[in-house]
């Protein structure tokens, strides 16, 4: 379990680390978080040099490459702002793993340093920004994936539906077996395609059976997976990183 | 594995066992059915205890006793032999194979009855006994049925966790000739009536350990069908076989593994059965074996113990949890994994006993949800170990776990240098996902095993680099103060 941590007072400006995949990707995730940022009034900071966490090459056992990777993430950072991460697995390699993969090494005390200040955005949104939501789209059930290291690295297990939970027009359906892996897990879908598409092939039908057209997460790893099956069968069951489903009901 | 006609996998062709597991619907209805039962009762048991303190509290026990491992052993060897327990040492499997044969043939024995033992299956002993010509029969209901079926258990605490009641019904009907039936309690009662005639007949009892209590010198067997008591109490010799890190300091140590340890495994408050076994018959006792032995084996295990973060992996009390919340071993089943244990703890202690080349596929069999870890009731590091045995298997680990570097190939490491390049040098990642989101139409929509099953993610025109910095400079005309504070893009 993640110890029980204190969230200071909203501060007026932020560090943002958009993450490979949403840079890639889905960067109107990424800019959706920054809006919802600074809406709340926060000053946010993306700096340009950023590129990847490091974890691909961490979780695949290239330890002197993903290290290599995280120490040029590491100076990106100078102020002493927190720095907000729209990820759970990206957000969880920077404050579980940064400093074990920088121990004992020049770098120790400021990748713990930087791993202090490391805040998933849904995270961030609830506990720092107190975030108040004005819903102003249709009624709508939504389901709701949360990543695994969002649940179990960074314990972050309700921070996206207690979002979601603020919003008055949406109602969130649990799914089957909501805590379990969509299968993703990096380059696990790469290693071992056959039994990761065994898994989200559950998972989507999991999340088809509770009936919802809209399914939100907060890890773009989950996304792709989820939602790339979901097209691929040619079901109408949309997804979307929940800060955009977030800023585009409320702006 | 090694006797004739038994089925045989090996971790080596996990994907190909894993293919032909996934593609057979009576295999994934039973796992999933069963795990989703086991996961549910674990968590009802729990529900009404401080499980975090409780875990905490067994992790540390456990920590203990590795710590003292060395003397503990000593003292429970002491400990043991002043009670009448005959200590052995192994260093491996063989070594363990020829003291418990050399026991058996002392005393002549042609039958030996088995409580169910992980580690009796890690060295093949029933092969080896039958070698010897001597027969080893399983009398653990499941340990029996994965026997007559001439199979290896696929899960540690329930092995034949695999077969449903048909299955059952069926290798009962072919092998002992009882009727075929969907009724559990009419086979359950036949199985027990064969068994009774072989505990009365067999001439030496195995068992496994679950604790052993250095400071008095008791082995505790955890158990829920009786046979354990049988096969410790009815022959006239037992041999208690089992690994050098089970065990403990104290006596008071046993109730919270214990505790740990039920509820983990089958969501049970406690077992049936909670056998103590502390010395062999004694002088105008009623029953009892004349003779106890202890056999305590190594097997890769002290070498485990040299390092200090794989060392956690013998903290394990063996309750099978992880296999249980495993999505992996859910949907492949204990057999695709090919080794005796299977799911998340074998994959962190198989390498060590079979070598990284045996069992290159193992470690990177989990996607790393944490779930493992997350119900280990002594609260082992199961994805950190998994992605440290990753390391090694990479040679980018410390190197000293068997095989290390195997897996490394020119092409990977190219691939990961590259990564990392462009990971070190900002300006031309940038130019690359501008690339990429150019090129759009012409990223590959076909991208191997992903496109069979989902659709290619498509890099987006824009990326978000890019988008930011419109973003900035929309809000600079428009007055905002911040600037995008950069002083190194």
């Amino acid at each position: 379990m993640t110890p029980v941590k204190l969230y200071p007072p909203k501060p007026e400006k932020v560090y943002f680390f958009g993450t490979c995949l949403i840079d890639l990707f889905y960067p109107e995730a990424g800019m959706d978080g920054i809006r919802l940022l600074e809406r709340e009034g926060i000053e946010v900071h993306y700096p340009q040099a950023q590129t990847c966490c490091g974890q691909p090459a961490y979780t695949s056992g290239y330890q002197q490459e993903a290290r290599a990777v995280a120490a040029a993430q590491l100076d990106l950072f100078p102020e002493p702002w927190p720095i907000i991460v729209p990820s759970g697995s990206c957000g969880g390699m920077m404050r579980t793993h940064y400093p074990q993969l920088f121990a004992g090494t020049g770098h120790e005390a400021r990748a713990n340093e930087v791993a202090g200040r490391i805040y998933e955005l849904t995270e961030f949104l609830l506990h720092v920004c107190q975030l108040r939501l004005e819903d102003r789209g249709q009624p709508e059930k939504v389901a709701m994936h949360t990543s695994c290291s969002a649940r179990r690295e960074m314990g972050l297990g309700e921070t996206g539906p207690t979002l979601l939970a603020r919003m008055g027009q949406v109602e969130l359906v649990e799914q089957a077996r909501a805590t379990e892996c969509c299968g993703f897990g990096g380059t696990f879908a790469v290693r071992h395609p056959e039994v990761s598409a065994a898994m989200v092939e559950d998972k989507t039908q999991a999340i088809e059976a509770t009936g919802v057209k809209r399914f939100v997460t907060s890890d773009c790893g989950c996304l792709m997976n989820i939602g790339g099956r979901f097209e691929h069968q040619g079901k109408a069951v949309a997804g979307e990183h929940i800060a955009s489903y977030l800023w585009r009901r409320t702006s | 594995m090694s006797a004739s006609g038994v089925q045989t996998y090996t971790p080596r062709e996990f994907h190909r066992q894993a293919h032909d597991a996934l593609g057979n619907p009576q295999i994934r209805a039973n796992f999933r059915r069963a795990m989703d039962g086991l996961m549910a009762k674990r968590r009802d048991v729990f529900s009404d205890w401080d499980l975090e303190t409780l875990r905490e509290l067994g992790a540390n026990i456990r920590l203990r006793a590795l710590a003292k491992l060395p003397d503990l052993l000593e003292q429970l060897e002491a400990n043991c032999q002043a009670n009448g327990i005959q200590v052995h040492w192994a260093e491996n499997g063989d070594e363990a194979c020829r003291v418990i044969r050399e026991i058996c043939e002392r005393h002549e024995a042609k039958a030996v009855i088995k409580g169910k033992s992980m580690v009796s299956e890690e060295m093949h002993l029933n092969a080896h006994l039958e070698e010897a010509g001597i027969e080893a029969l399983e009398s653990d209901l499941g340990e029996y049925l994965v026997q007559l079926n001439e199979q290896t258990p696929s899960h540690i605490i329930m092995p034949a966790i695999h077969l449903n009641t048909d299955e059952i019904s069926d290798i009962m009907h072919e092998k002992t000739g009882t009727e075929r039936t969907r009724d559990v309690d009419y086979m359950t009662a036949a199985a027990r009536a064969q068994l009774r005639e072989r505990f009365m007949a067999a001439d030496v009892g195995i068992s496994g350990v679950n604790f052993a209590v250095a400071e008095t010198g008791t082995l505790c067997l955890v158990e829920n069908e009786g046979n354990g008591r049988m096969t410790t109490a009815v022959p006239p010799v037992h041999i208690a076989v089992t690994g050098i890190e089970k065990v403990v300091e104290h006596l008071r140590d046993v109730p919270p593994l214990y505790a740990l340890l039920t509820r983990s495994a089958t969501g049970q408050h406690v077992t049936t059965y909670f056998n103590m076994i502390s010395s062999p018959r004694k002088e105008g006792e009623h029953d009892g074996p004349s003779e106890v032995h202890l056999v305590l084996v190594d097997s890769g295990r002290s070498n485990i113990y040299q390092d200090d973060e794989l060392l956690d992996t013998l903290r394990c009390i063996r309750c099978g949890a992880c296999m249980n919340h495993c999505p992996v071993y859910t949907r492949v089943g204990g057999h695709t994994y090919g080794t005796t244990y299977p799911g998340p703890i074998g994959s962190i202690l198989m390498p060590h006993m079979m070598g990284l080349e045996e069992t290159r596929d193992l470690p990177s069999a989990s996607s790393l949800c944490g779930a493992c870890g997350e119900v280990c009731p002594v609260k082992i590091p199961i994805p950190d170990l998994l992605v440290r045995l990753r390391r090694e298997a990479v040679g980018e680990g410390r190197g000293n776990v068997p095989g290390a570097g195997v897996k490394r190939t020119k092409k990977e490491v190219a691939a990961w240098k590259t990564y990392q390049w462009l990971a070190t040098h900002p300006a031309a990642w940038r130019s690359g996902t501008a690339i990429a989101g150019k090129l759009q139409a012409l990223v590959p929509s076909k991208l191997g095993p992903w496109t069979e099953h989902r659709t290619a993610p498509r890099p987006a025109k824009v990326s978000l680099h890019a988008l930011v910095k419109q973003h900035k400079a929309k809000r600079h005309q428009a007055g905002k103060s911040d600037d995008d504070g950069e002083k190194r893009s």
